[in-house]
């Protein structure tokens, strides 16, 4: 199976979209929508289907200027149907003629059009949808690009979303049939799993018994917020920590290229130098750099030793391109992880490790909690302030309540009063909690709300369950079998580590406690699949599998996964909602005030 | 004899058979009527003709009746709107009748009553004289002249555009006929004016047309336009009829039927032969003159066909065409075309004789054709009988054939099968094979559904093996559909009888079912029904519009899609008048009212305080006041919001965030006050920055107010100073801050601190002062690599100097040289 084939399908589709509203049109792009929109399909294929001009779509702007016929390719969101209508009331007042079509990605919300009816625009519009669902990153990556999803669905109980998982998840095996076992893990992937059954119940079409992907695994990302908030080890979850990939395309600036232009970036397996050092515990990866080098030393000094015109030609004609090519990006990779060290330099980078590698083993409280008081007093920056906060709490499955409200005092005191509701919603989510009291006043408040419930960590009976922080010191950094290389063996992701679980044991028994701690574990298993221990033919589709993130995975989950796949024979594809970051993580639960 | 029935025309045949023995012989008199009938063995319209009845003029509203071909009484009603002129059947069967004021009203063959439109305002104010109802490229068309010699045209009777067609020049009295042909996708009218053609289009443009008639023909007086359009004949008072292309251009023949009586109707039979009636007589004209007569029992009514003629009467109703080439070629006597042998050998062959032998060997070579022939020829056959034989004609010559392909053979005995079921009189469509093919079967397939032969529609469909999505649930659906009009059954029943036959059916909308009951009045049934439909999607718009909003909403949430809930939410918000009803309501239903707290968010954030406020939950109703709080310019107003908020707080019992909140208030007021004094700003600062900011400033005894009244701990209160004199270059000042008394803080804050800004110089003083644990670090910081890892390895502290190592990557090469030699020291010392 070939993931590419998502994107024809989708490049189909737009093509189709923008055919239909027929001569030159400018397109107006959500912000959100221009990097998927350019891995999808990219300009110049926009270009090929009648669009003259590309605009953002601005907040600010009132009206913009182009032809006669506009399409509006947007997220599905009140404040933008908002600015769209303003768009076309103003350009009609200004007596300009223009046909408009709104179409809203991934499908039309019944909202906003009421909104759009509600601001007298539906005379002049027409509306369409353009299912962008799961597309394809790499070679074993697909992702929505819904950042959104995680405070969307985890926070607010707004369950939109899950319909656009759900129906991805059913378009996605339509294409490559549908795949006999499902896994659930957390009371989301449940629903998400519920709904995808309604969906085909209620579409039944297809007969076709063949699939392409064996086992779906559905996972909820609030099973495991300590993976998110660890720091990353590896090179390309650094390079996302550092410098932010965004649909896989990553941004250096002149520092790193060294020309001081900066330079826009593809990273996939189609770099072969990537895809040999993405998943490079970071300690490892200049003895990895160096080979290569060497490597590529060794093939430039072919071209002392050509002996005919034949061999020049040869070496001209093939080499000398691919050699040139690697150096570059060789180059660029050797700076770019210069970059990372003295990034990391600058900050208390070894002090912050030690604290956070502490927290998670449980040892040295007290000085755990002088360091964070510390990162208050000298001003670091509230998100790193943050993750060590909500990584003690985790860890320790509630603060102490002199410590939790000391902390809180300090950080509001420093960082400002809006952090109040940021420290509420960290709460909500049961990031940042206070020890079970029975008597405290305020948990006799909030219990009593409903729509609250505090989640409650159960960070160290999981770890017991899982070995999540594996005993042994010498964990394998260069030839790793142990997922938790990934955060230098400090800790191992809940979600890579379950799935690994469940697909060699090939059985849930023996995990039914750690189900109830992840908020229910449940599994549709139509096919019994070859487990690793069972030798024989089957249906080679059975180790194809599918890990599904609601709520968005980092790269260093994604690490581990390929770890899993690479240890027991599978090909392992991820999807999410969205690549993280523990900072993005954050970031998006802080309260950001507009003053 | 095959041939007994044939009467030549010219180098042609036309026979005519019996199709039915009218069922209403007896009782109606077609004399006394005017006639509708529908093409493609369709139903037949009959309303009383005052103007053809007796003398004595009454009042009585004339009753209309429709029959099927056959003659079995379908429905009756006494018409009781206006005066019909005209009345005509659509292509979808649908009884169309034009009144004179012009309005036209719609009723389907059951004559229930669908709709109504309208010739236009004209029409209306000066009546009509005659209308047409003609068939377009759209679909049905009508026609009308108005008493002011005006004609109307609509093109499709489904979506009514009313064109007004070109004036005829000279026209003062209405004409003595007229027609409409349809030529080029445009309906244009021809008008008589005497002997003189005019042709009126919709662009306004008219066109004067001379037919080549002799001299003393005199005024035309009847025209007919074939099926096709293309062809006209044209009658005229003197006797004369005229045949020719519609266009005018051709002229086949002019006949004289010596005739000063203008005929009752002139029609065409099929594309081939004029046919004019005079009471009790046929006359059939073909193109060069030719013609045969036939004389009738009683009057008879003439149906145009696409391939012949249907002549009604009062007690048969019989189709007159042209013998089909391929039947000619069969029967005529004499012939010795391979299929004509075939049928002999096929007939040899039953009587035993061994003559059936000669003749296959006759034909040999032609046997596929021969094959082919009779299976044709049995398609043009009404008779059974005929048709087997001819079919086994075909069947015994296909014997011969080794790789003969059988689909014709199947398929024209599976259409002979449907052919000869629907021309069953019990269901009366008198179709024949020609006129299926260009009907189509899914065309058919609606006309039986239409007829409410359900039954026989599945059946059909099942044999022919007709996708359930397009045969079976669609007809199912459509009983479905009727079923629920039957007021006298009872609900649960009816539900359960429509259920038990659909369920297992696939795709068929039960909402679909339940919009035509809740039509029909009965919406405890559309309720019933709605609950089979799998799809909330269709379920629940429809739920709401019977009212059933706390199902609609329940079946919404139960869907899982959020766009569902909204349509619910959103339509249920304008419905109630009270918001109080609307919140209760939604409240005991925490999906929904998540969503509409998020949809109330992004519109309005007072909404969502007053949804909190309804459902007691304080903590976040004073979130969300501190959000707004922050929109509010005025630090007074936002004050009080802010204090509205610390009572939400208190409801909550959430002392945390009451002392939080309060303090805010407090120091929100005092950077005003500072505002006022100093005349900069302090808006919007935290504690921490507004302190940062005093000190700068040198404002020694709000500094001190501040830490006081806001319990600053002291090691952050030293760092934060530290940091803002070093920031501030006020070394002078730090100097003597870091002697003023023991500080609670390390003397590296004030190494970082000066470093942090640049001052390597003052780092350096403070130096000395630094704790021992701290010393390699500090020396590192300032630079002093060598001296760093001597004091390393003074205190035997490997830790630190691997640090010391590990920093060596901004230091002059030459001292980190010598910074890894004394590596060896470490050790030695050790």
């Amino acid at each position: 199976m070939d993931l590419q084939e998502l994107s024809k399908l989708l490049k189909t589709q737009l093509a189709h979209l923008l055919v239909s509203f027929p001569d030159a049109k400018d397109v107006v792009l959500d912000p959100d929508l221009m990097k998927p929109l350019d891995r999808v399909a990219g300009i110049t294929f926009l270009k090929e289907h009648g669009v003259s001009k590309i605009f953002k779509l601005e907040p600010g702007k009132k009206s913009l200027q182009g032809c006669g016929k506009r399409v509006y390719l947007v997220r599905p969101r009140l404040v933008t149907m908002k600015y769209i209508a303003d768009h076309i009331n103003t350009e009609i007042a200004k007596g300009e003629r223009r046909s408009y079509k709104i179409v809203m990605v991934p499908r039309k919300l019944h909202v906003c059009e009421m909104i759009l009816e509600s601001e007298g625009v539906m005379g002049h519009i027409t509306i369409d949808e353009f299912p962008l669902e799961l597309f394809p990153l790499d070679s074993d990556l697909l992702s929505l690009e819904l950042p959104e999803f995680f405070t969307s669905f985890y926070l607010d109980n707004d369950t939109t979303w899950l319909h656009t998982v759900s129906s991805s998840l059913v378009n996605l095996q339509r294409l490559f049939g549908r795949a006999p076992n499902v896994y659930a893990i957390g009371k989301g992937a449940k629903m998400v799993y519920e709904l995808m059954e309604t969906m085909f119940e209620t579409h039944k079409d297809r007969k076709d018994k063949t699939f392409h992907i064996g086992q779906i695994f559905i996972v909820d990302r609030d099973i495991d917020y300590v993976s998110l908030l660890c720091s990353p080890m590896t090179y390309e979850a650094l390079l996302d920590e550092s410098f932010g990939i965004n649909c896989g395309m990553i941004d250096f600036d002149g520092e790193v290229t060294g020309d001081g232009k900066g330079a826009k970036m593809l990273l996939t397996s189609q770099d072969e130098i990537y895809t040999q050092i993405r998943d490079c515990h970071f300690s490892q990866m200049f003895s990895y750099m160096r080979d290569t080098a060497k490597k590529l030393q060794e093939l430039e000094n072919k071209k002392n030793n050509l002996q005919s015109v034949g061999d020049m030609k040869n070496f001209v004609g093939n080499d000398l391109k691919v050699l040139k090519q690697q150096q570059k990006l060789l180059t660029t990779h050797i700076s770019a992880s210069e970059a990372i060290l003295k990034m990391k330099g600058k900050t208390d980078f070894e002090d912050f490790i030690r604290a956070e590698h502490n927290l998670l083993e449980g040892v040295e409280n007290k000085e755990n909690m002088t360091y964070i008081e510390e990162c208050i007093q000298k001003q670091f920056s509230p998100i790193l302030t943050l993750r060590l906060m909500c990584l003690a709490s985790l860890t320790q499955e509630g603060l102490t309540q002199r410590e939790y409200k000391a902390l809180k005092t300090q950080f509001l005191h420093s960082h400002g009063f809006e952090h109040l509701v940021t420290m509420f919603r960290l709460k909500k989510l049961g990031l940042l909690t206070e020890q079970e009291v029975s008597q405290s006043s305020m948990r006799l408040g909030t219990a009593k709300v409903p729509g609250i419930s505090v989640k409650k960590s159960n960070y160290r009976a999981l770890n017991r369950k899982l070995g999540l922080v594996p005993n042994s010191e010498d964990i394998n950094l260069q030839q790793p079998t142990s997922l938790s290389y990934v955060f230098s063996g400090a800790y191992t992701p809940v979600p890579c580590k379950l799935v690994e679980q469940i697909l060699t044991r090939d059985t849930l028994i023996g995990l039914e406690d750690v189900g109830r701690m992840c908020g229910g574990l449940y599994a549709d298993v139509k096919t019994k699949s070859q487990g690793i221990s069972m030798p024989g033919p089957g249906n080679p589709a059975m180790k194809v599998i599918l890990v599904f993130f609601l709520g968005g995975c980092t790269f260093s989950e994604i690490t581990a996964l390929r770890l899993v796949a690479k240890l027991h024979g599978f090909k392992i594809i991820v999807a999410t909602t969205a690549i993280t970051t523990s900072s993005r993580f954050i970031e998006s639960l802080v309260e950001k005030v507009h003053r | 004899m095959a041939t007994a029935d044939w009467n030549p025309l010219g180098d042609v045949y036309y026979r005519k058979c019996e199709l039915y023995a009218m069922e209403w012989c007896g009782l109606v008199d077609l004399a006394k009527h005017s006639v509708a009938v529908s093409t493609y063995g369709g139903p037949i319209a009959l309303m009383k003709d005052e103007s053809k009845l007796s003398r004595v003029v009454t009042n009585v509203k004339p009753v209309v009746s429709v029959y099927n071909a056959g003659g079995r009484l379908q429905s009756q009603m006494r018409w009781n709107s206006g005066n019909v002129i005209t009345m005509g059947w659509s292509s979808t069967e649908e009884l169309l009748c034009i009144q004179e004021d012009g309005v036209v009203l719609v009723y389907d063959m059951f004559l229930t009553f669908k709709r109504t439109f309208s010739m236009g305002q004209e029409a209306k104010d000066v009546k009509i004289i005659d209308a047409k109802v003609f068939s377009s490229f759209q679909g049905t068309g009508i026609a009308v002249i108005t008493t002011s010699l005006r004609i109307f045209v609509v093109s499709n009777v489904d979506s009514p555009r009313i064109v007004r067609l070109a004036e005829v020049p000279g026209l003062n009295e209405p004409p003595s006929c007229w027609s409409i042909v349809v030529t080029d996708r445009q309906a244009r009218a021809l008008v008589a004016l005497g002997s003189d053609l005019f042709l009126v289009d919709q662009g306004g443009q008219y066109q004067q047309m001379q037919a080549d008639l002799s001299e003393d023909a005199g005024p035309i007086s009847g025209m007919a336009v074939s099926f096709n359009s293309k062809f006209l004949a044209l009658c005229t008072q003197q006797g004369a009829l005229w045949i020719g292309s519609s266009d005018l251009q051709r002229k086949y023949c002019e006949f004289n039927t010596k005739s000063t009586v203008c005929p009752q109707q002139l029609v065409w039979c099929g594309n081939g032969a004029v046919v004019a009636l005079w009471d009790r007589l046929i006359l059939i004209v073909g193109p060069d003159k030719d013609w045969i007569r036939y004389n009738m029992d009683c009057s008879v009514f003439l149906v145009q066909e696409e391939d012949g003629l249907r002549i009604i009467g009062n007690d048969t109703h019989e189709f007159l065409q042209k013998v089909p080439a391929v039947t000619e070629q069969i029967f005529k006597i004499g012939s010795m075309e391979p299929g004509a042998m075939l049928f002999e050998a096929s007939k040899e062959f039953q009587k035993r004789n061994q003559k059936a032998d000669e003749y296959v060997r006759m034909i040999k070579d032609k046997l596929d054709t021969a094959v082919n022939q009779c299976i044709q020829a049995a398609g043009h056959e009404i008779e059974p009988s005929k048709q087997r034989m001819l079919l086994r004609a075909a069947s015994f010559g296909k014997c011969f054939l080794t790789d003969y392909r059988p689909e014709p053979f199947v398929n024209m005995c599976q259409m002979l099968r449907v052919l000869n079921q629907v021309r069953h009189h019990s269901v009366g469509m008198p179709l024949t094979y020609t006129q299926l093919e260009h009907l189509s079967m899914p065309v058919l397939i609606d006309r039986l559904v239409m007829r409410k032969l359900f039954g026989l529609a599945v059946r059909i469909c099942q044999y022919l093996k007709v996708p359930d999505a397009e045969g079976r649930s669609r007809i199912l659906a459509h009983w479905a559909c009727f079923k629920v009009q039957q007021k006298n059954e009872d609900e649960d029943k009816l539900a359960r009888a429509i259920s038990q036959k659909l369920m297992d059916v696939p795709g068929v909308s039960f909402s679909e079912i339940a919009s035509q009951a809740l039509e029909y009045g009965r919406k405890q049934l559309a309720v019933k029904l709605l609950d089979y439909e799998a799809r909330a999607s269709e379920q629940v718009p429809l739920l709401l519009k019977m009212g059933q909003d706390q199902t609609a909403l329940t079946k919404a949430i139960d869907s899982g899609d959020t766009d569902l809930v909204y349509t619910v939410l959103l339509h249920l918000r304008d419905k109630k008048q009270n918001s109080g009803d609307f919140f209760m309501m939604i409240r005991t239903m925490p999906i929904a009212c998540s969503l509409y707290i998020q949809y109330s968010r992004q519109q309005n954030l007072k909404l969502v305080e007053d949804l909190y406020y309804q459902e007691d939950n304080s903590l976040e109703e004073g979130n969300c006041k501190i959000l707004r709080s922050y929109t509010v310019d005025h630090i007074e107003e936002r004050a009080k919001i802010l204090e509205e908020a610390t009572n939400c707080f208190h409801r909550c019992k959430n002392e945390f965030a009451v002392k939080q909140t309060d303090e805010q208030v407090k120091l929100m007021r005092i950077q005003r006050r500072l505002e006022d004094d100093s005349g900069r700003s302090y808006a919007d600062l935290s504690l921490q920055a507004t302190l940062h900011q005093l000190i700068l400033e040198g404002n020694a005894t709000w500094v001190e107010k501040l830490r006081k009244d806001f319990k600053v701990p002291e090691k952050r209160f030293w760092i934060l100073k530290i940091n803002a004199l070093a920031y501030g270059e006020d070394w002078v000042e730090l100097e003597k801050f870091s002697r003023s008394k023991k500080p609670p803080v390390g003397i590296d804050v004030f190494v970082n601190g000066c470093m942090k800004y640049g001052n390597r110089l003052e780092a350096m003083k403070y130096l000395s002062r630094v704790s021992p644990d701290q010393k390699v670090r500090c020396l590192v910081k300032v630079g002093l690599y060598k001296e760093a890892a001597e004091a390393a390895i003074e205190m035997k502290n490997e830790d630190d100097f691997s640090y010391v190592l590990s920093r060596l990557g901004s230091a002059d090469r030459q001292v980190a040289e010598q910074v890894r030699a004394m590596r060896g020291q470490l050790g030695a010392r050790r």
